[in-house]
């Protein structure tokens, strides 16, 4: 690769993203954390707090919803109308979580679930889908959970299996894998949903999210576009602040979904698949616009067996960029609520929150004008950095843009299929033309008016990735600041 | 002028109002959609007493959801004083807002204002829990009561105007309290200089009566735990 490195748009030698496959499994974490703790003694007095409550889960279990008419069948047209199902239960087949409906009341398909995941295992073997028509069910059992989407949708298994395991890391980093796995230990038929009230809502927002975004399927992460001048001054203006503090790990400074910045502790890199899930929850949570929150964060691919604390809050009234502060220490609110202060005071003075703001607004630049009549969209992942670029979705699929991602997923999945995959696609319907492109530093997703023909669409994919170089400055994080 | 800083923490059971309360003090809006706090957050808030006197409410809203009791001792230890919230119209709220109490008491030491507050009164048709009972239980544990609806700000500004000037009695009696005192933002003053506060008793709180406030009390007003 270090021949492209120079040639490939976007492309850096060095990322604070760690980059992966797109179908990374998510199994590998690392324990990022107990390496910090010990390299930097911290106050741990209450360390162990995290697992003191546990003990005393079993206590009170009133508040549990219990339903008396637990086998009543609530199976409305509407309900099984749906194109996606998620569900989410225990090993001994308690509800956690559907997508849908009511989870007490559909106790019955939980059952089924659990006794089809435990008749296949009973003889030694683990279920991954069931194919049925044009419906799919397909399996995946994280231990201590199994989780289960039923569709109807054209995705791949793999790209479904990508979709649950985001569930399980959104489960996961608001819980730590370690307590997770304890809470099991303890009582096998607890019920998880007292641990989980309004993550719900996280969940469903992660799925509403995971499917209308590319990030998810690119195994990446979009950047907001600012000169690289503004990116610089403002990653000197967080690590001006912040590099006396011990322990912070990251700070990350996003705007509406897009990465403005991502400052890190030497040696360790953000999975993008974390940062997702800190997007989401910063989309998910009007309450963080209110005040300064400090919130306990796990990362699963960062450290699944503890806690991150995050100080986050919005950089000011006239900015709407989120910035978080993360650290393993939970005593330092006030220093980082400091530092926030500080931060802000030189974005201010430095012009940047201004910046930020016309970028936010600007991000509709008319690129059209660029000279590529026939390209309707596009999107370029640059691979060494994790990163990608999209336009925004115009005509004629600014009302159904799900329509366009759709078409997107077919085509990565094409690429990245795991019995055959392939370096260029091209398919061509009444609808549109869509180019397909996986080399070793980048990928590239195109689509063009139907009709135009095969010579100009490989002469604007030539002039696209020139156009995409003389900005990439712009349209990527090409340095990966350290404190 | 003296400038009085006073921790505040603020404890109760998922969804009983405690963010939309302090919002509703603070911003005075009510949002229509709120989305569960997660972790902590916090507020800085300025009371003015008096000309000579201001107070300044550093508020520690904290999650109610189960899975964070297990963070909520670093936001009560050092606190001055503590809202406890619950909802007139949930039982279970109630008795969960006691359970915090039990905690207050067996782990922190220093004298602390405590404030229980039952929110939602604009659902009178729902309630729950009795004026009566909420009343007697505050006063068995030394703390005043109020009710307020942070929808329709019935009763809200009240509790924050009281609650400084509780801290302000506060740092006038108690000999090794963590409330900081300044004069003049520069030095610690001593806090037998703070005058009486003759004002406190004069309000009365329209929707609290007069004997659930702490005030007359024998026992060192609204601190329980010496």
């Amino acid at each position: 690769m270090s021949d492209n490195i120079e040639i490939d748009p976007g492309a850096a030698r060095e990322s604070g993203l760690v980059t992966t496959d797109s179908f990374d499994n998510l199994e590998r974490m690392s324990s990022s954390l107990d390496e910090i703790k010990s390299t930097n003694a911290i106050s741990q007095s209450e360390e162990s707090n995290d697992n003191a409550n546990i003990e005393q889960l079993d206590e009170s279990t009133n508040y549990v919803k219990d339903s008396t008419e637990e086998n009543e069948i609530e199976v409305s047209r509407e309900w099984t109308s749906k194109s996606k199902h998620i569900f989410v239960l225990s090993q001994a087949g308690k509800p956690i979580y559907s997508r849908y409906g009511n989870e007490d009341k559909l106790a019955w398909l939980f059952g089924v679930m659990q006794t089809l995941v435990s008749f296949v295992q009973s003889s030694d073997d683990t279920i991954k889908s069931i194919h049925a028509g044009d419906t799919h069910f397909v399996f995946l059992i994280k231990k201590p959970l199994i989780l289960v989407a039923v569709h109807k949708t054209q995705e791949s298994e793999q790209q479904i299996v990508t979709q649950l395991n985001y569930v399980f890391n959104q489960i996961t980093s608001i819980l730590t894998l370690t307590r997770l796995k304890k809470i099991y230990e303890q009582r096998q038929n607890y019920d998880l949903r007292r641990l989980l009230t309004g993550v719900e809502r996280l969940i469903d927002h992660l799925l509403d999210f995971s499917e209308k975004d590319p990030s998810f399927f690119l195994g990446a992460v979009q950047c907001l576009p600012l000169t690289s001048s503004v990116r610089d001054s403002i990653s000197s203006a967080i690590i001006a602040a912040c590099n006396k503090i011990k322990n912070l790990v990251f700070a990350i400074l996003l705007a509406n979904n897009k990465l403005i910045t991502l400052v890190r502790m030497k040696k360790y890199c953000l999975h993008p698949a974390d940062l997702h899930l800190i997007f989401n929850l910063v989309q998910a949570s009007e309450s963080l616009k209110n005040s300064e929150s400090w919130t306990p964060l796990c990362l699963p691919k960062f450290d699944a067996s503890g806690f991150l604390y995050g100080h986050v809050s919005y950089l000011a009234e006239d900015c709407q960029a989120c910035l978080l502060l993360l650290t393993v220490d939970r005593d330092v609110f006030f220093t980082l609520s400091e530092a926030k202060q500080r931060i802000v005071e030189r974005l201010r003075r430095g012009n940047s929150l201004e910046a930020i703001n016309e970028a936010l607004v600007s991000s509709d630049a008319n690129w059209n004008g660029a000279g590529f009549p026939e390209l309707r969209h596009y999107i370029y992942k640059s691979k060494s950095t994790a990163q990608f670029y999209q336009p925004p979705i115009g005509p004629p699929y600014s009302l159904r843009p799900r329509r366009l991602i759709d078409v997107y997923k077919r085509s990565h999945q094409r690429l990245h299929s795991s019995t055959r995959p392939l370096k260029l696609a091209f398919e061509r319907s009444a609808s549109e033309a869509v180019l397909a492109w996986d080399t070793r530093g980048f990928e590239l997703y195109a689509t063009f008016e139907p009709l135009t023909s095969t010579a100009a669409i490989i002469a604007s994919v030539g002039k696209l990735l020139d156009w995409v170089k003389k900005r990439e400055d712009k349209l990527f994080c090409l340095n990966a600041p350290t404190f | 002028m003296k400038i009085i800083t006073g921790k505040v923490v603020v404890l109760g059971y998922q969804g009983v109002g405690k963010t939309s309360t302090i919002i509703r003090y603070i911003e005075n809006t009510f949002p229509q959609q709120t989305t569960p706090t997660i972790g902590a957050s916090f507020f800085n808030c300025k009371i003015d007493i008096d000309d000579n006197i201001k107070v300044t409410l550093q508020i520690w809203d904290t999650a109610g959801q189960e899975r964070f009791k297990a963070m909520t001792p670093m936001f009560y230890r050092n606190a001055n004083a503590a809202l406890l919230v619950f909802d007139i119209t949930s039982t279970n709220s109630f008795d969960s807002m006691k359970g915090w109490v039990q905690e207050l008491k067996r782990n922190v030491e220093e004298p602390m204002v405590l404030f229980v507050v039952g929110n939602k009164i604009d659902l009178p048709e729902q309630r729950e829990v009795s004026r009566t009972e909420a009343m007697q239980y505050s006063k068995s544990i030394g703390a005043s009561y109020y009710e307020c609806s942070a929808m329709t700000d019935q009763g809200v500004g009240v509790i924050f105007e009281k609650l400084a000037l509780e801290l302000v009695k506060l740092s006038g009696e108690a000999v090794n309290h963590t409330l900081k005192v300044y004069n003049d933002s520069e030095l610690m003053a001593k806090s037998t200089e703070l005058p009486p506060t003759d004002t406190a008793n004069e309000e009365i709180v329209n929707l609290s009566l007069n004997d659930s406030i702490a005030y007359g009390n024998p026992v060192p007003a609204g601190c329980c735990f010496n």
